[in-house]
């Protein structure tokens, strides 16, 4: 039921059946928006907008793909030759799901920057969280259906991690494979849930949106909506600052897609698949190295092999960040008042990057040594330094409401307004 | 300090600059091992950087090395004849026709049942050398010559790759022992090669003129066959570059939209003689 009366009968009549013009008329102007919200809160929008590109190229990349082992890569070399505008489809696909890593990757550390995961905002990390495992997959699936050396071998090794599961492994990998070996069948059904999961992170997408709604955004200072000079509508302020977000990574996106394609892909992917030559180097690209370093990092445990326990350790490294709104004990959402926890916080940023690293090289000698301390670290942080941290730490003070410190320390606009009588 | 590390953006450029230079200390420290090779001249490539386009005649030259020089045992199989006409190297239909008649291609199954040769049509694809990968195996020492297509795309730093591939062959140096059946390249790693050096001054004869050296035509090749791995690199760079002008000025719109629509965030009080009319507008002259 519209509550609101329109103007134009034939939007009030629309409004009446199916409140479409109510709904964006309340998400619009009535949900309140922190006004504090500072340029690391725009990536979630520009997460949504590049998961829709995606969409659409893959769309039209699935209309002339052929999921077949012996014209996958053939056929994709015909998209980037022959079909109109291929070229194009396939390089905005390509560099589009790294740089929806990248976003996404933004994204989750200023949530864990800001302690965005804290009640009552559980469930939108939690669903975050899910969104980004089912991402994995995507990617995963999606690499291997290029059907070059990296895919082919990429594929090979990851699916072989299943043979680690006790006693089932072998049977869930042919499972898996639809065969003895990866070949057709593997192929088709990657394609077929590469094309189906997308839909599936949209589903999620919404349900985050939802959750986020209900609790609504968190900000810089993580303190709560509390009067109606603390928050904004969303249009046209934060319509407005998302635009300028989109406008930089256009931007960004276009000097990738159109002038270096290729730089954030292995060379190598463009030998066809051979499954009778494995590729000196077994690369994943850049936004999987930090799991690849974990995998290859764990040795053998004793009670388990180090296979199954690096399987553990690398599908665990995302999963953990589920366990973050319930180990972060402290009341205070914001790193800004949380001085040994920002600390740690960089650390954690600069350990994942060194994982990373440690992921594009051989694990031998001094690699080796830093990948299984990096590890260690990785998962202490949020076993053991986050609990303790938040236990410990005493945090500056917090104001207590989002205008406050914006009363207090006037910025020379926000003082000529006041001085011209108007109320903030 | 405590200023610095206060702005999560600024303490994040901070640390990407650290971790950047990072690697580069340390593979500085570990390149102390292995033999020394000087690089070699690199060529200026026409088709380098974001203005860079493919030169004509030297693609024209590049094609010639490469049926001449190459084509023997290294196929181009997505390649096709008709996408020459592409390369603006001034062939037009009729010259597309007859230069892909000069090779033969496998067709069929005609009427009887049988396979038969033809010569190439515009629509074919560059003819293989050999029949298949079992073929060519068996014509070279069990080597499979690689196929030339996307030879630039799949090595890093591709064109270089080829060029001091191609210009790499000479006498192994003193002390080092030839292995039978392969061929020293300097810039190879590994320095032991299957393949003999293709190319040989004067192994083609250019029509312009041009001396053909073995750097000449290395040069060349590797020009045409950038082309082959990216035939819609011009294009691609010259709709990229309005794309981006595009975009540019559009952001700055949306920076100076942003900031115009957030001056105005004070808004009046409601009965405030400067809150605008009854329908709510703003009186934005107020300011």
């Amino acid at each position: 039921m519209a509550s609101r009366r329109w103007n134009n009968g034939l939007v009030q009549w629309l409004d009446d059946r199916f409140p479409i013009v109510s709904a964006t008329h309340h998400q619009m102007y009535e949900y309140p928006m922190p006004r504090n919200l500072n340029y690391w809160w725009n990536f979630g929008s520009l997460a949504g907008i590049v998961l829709v590109i995606l969409i659409f190229s893959g769309v039209f990349l699935a209309m002339q793909y052929q999921p077949s082992v012996n014209y996958a890569f053939d056929s994709i070399e015909r998209i980037m030759r022959d079909v109109n505008y291929g070229w194009l489809m396939r390089y905005m696909h390509q560099t589009g799901s790294s740089l929806f890593f990248a976003i996404v990757y933004i994204h989750i550390f200023r949530g864990i920057y800001y302690g965005s995961y804290k009640s009552p905002r559980e469930l939108t990390w939690a669903t975050g969280v899910i969104i980004f495992l089912t991402m994995m997959a995507t990617a995963f699936m999606g690499y291997a259906l290029v059907w070059g050396q990296m895919s082919f071998w990429a594929a090979t090794a990851i699916t072989n991690l299943f043979t680690a599961i006790p006693l089932v492994g072998e049977n869930v990998t042919t499972w898996l494979w639809g065969g003895y070996s990866i070949d057709n069948p593997t192929l088709n059904r990657f394609f077929a849930l590469h094309f189906l999961f997308p839909f599936i992170i949209f589903a999620i997408v919404v349900m985050h949106l939802i959750a986020l709604h209900t609790t609504r955004s968190n900000n810089p200072l993580g303190v709560d909506l509390k009067s109606r000079q603390d928050w904004i509508p969303f249009h046209p302020y934060y319509t407005v600052k998302d635009a300028v977000g989109v406008g930089v990574f256009a931007t960004v996106f276009a000097i990738l897609v159109f002038f270096m394609p290729d730089a954030l892909s292995e060379p190598e992917n463009y030998i066809p698949a051979d499954p009778l030559v494995t590729p000196e180097h077994l690369v994943p690209e850049w936004y999987f190295l930090p799991y690849y370093a974990i995998l290859r990092a764990v040795p053998d445990m004793g009670f388990m092999s180090a296979k199954l326990a690096g399987v553990i350790a690398m599908f665990g490294a995302p999963m953990i960040w589920l366990l973050l709104p319930w180990v972060d004990r402290s009341p205070v959402r914001s790193a800004t008042f949380r001085p040994i926890h920002r600390f740690f916080f960089w650390v954690l940023v600069v350990n994942c990057i060194v994982l990373g690293w440690c992921g594009a090289n051989v694990p031998e000698g001094i690699y080796l040594i830093i990948s299984r301390i990096a590890t260690a670290y990785y998962f202490l942080h949020f076993l053991l330094v986050i609990p303790v941290v938040s236990l410990i730490e005493k945090p500056r003070a917090v104001p207590t409401s989002i205008a406050k410190p914006i009363f207090e320390k006037p910025t020379p606009e926000f003082s000529a307004a006041v001085a011209a009588g108007q109320r903030p | 300090m405590r200023a610095l590390t206060r702005k999560p953006i600024t303490t994040f450029l901070v640390l990407i600059a650290f971790i950047a230079a990072l690697p580069a200390v340390i593979a500085n420290a570990a390149s102390t091992d292995g033999e020394e090779i000087e690089p070699p001249d690199l060529p200026d490539w026409s088709f380098s950087g974001p203005f860079g386009r493919y030169d004509q005649a030297a693609l024209r030259r590049g094609l010639q090395v490469y049926v001449e020089g190459c084509w023997d045992c290294h196929s181009l199989r997505h390649v096709a004849y008709r996408s020459l006409s592409a390369l603006g190297i001034g062939y037009g239909p009729e010259d597309i026709k007859a230069f892909a008649a000069d090779f033969d291609v496998v067709d069929g199954p005609d009427e009887t049942g049988e396979m038969y040769e033809r010569p190439a049509r515009p629509s074919d694809r560059f003819a293989a050398p050999y029949p298949n990968k079992e073929a060519a195996r068996a014509e070279n020492k069990g080597m499979y010559p690689p196929d030339l297509s996307l030879i630039t795309k799949a090595r890093k730093d591709g064109a270089n790759y080829l060029y001091s591939m191609l210009i790499g062959y000479t006498d192994p140096p003193a002390g080092v022992e030839p292995v039978p059946g392969m061929y020293y390249n300097k810039y190879v790693p590994g320095h032991f090669t299957g393949m003999n050096a293709p190319l040989l001054d004067n192994l083609v004869e250019y029509d312009d003129g041009t001396e053909a050296t073995v750097e000449q035509m290395s040069q060349d090749v590797t020009e045409f066959l950038s082309w082959a791995a990216d035939p819609h690199m011009n294009e691609r760079k010259s709709l990229g570059l309005r794309v981006v002008i595009f975009l540019v000025l559009l952001t700055i719109m949306f920076i100076a939209l942003k900031k115009e629509v957030w001056s105005h965030l004070y808004t009046p009080p409601e009965g405030h003689p400067e809150s605008g009319d009854a329908s709510g507008k703003p009186a934005r002259e107020a300011k």
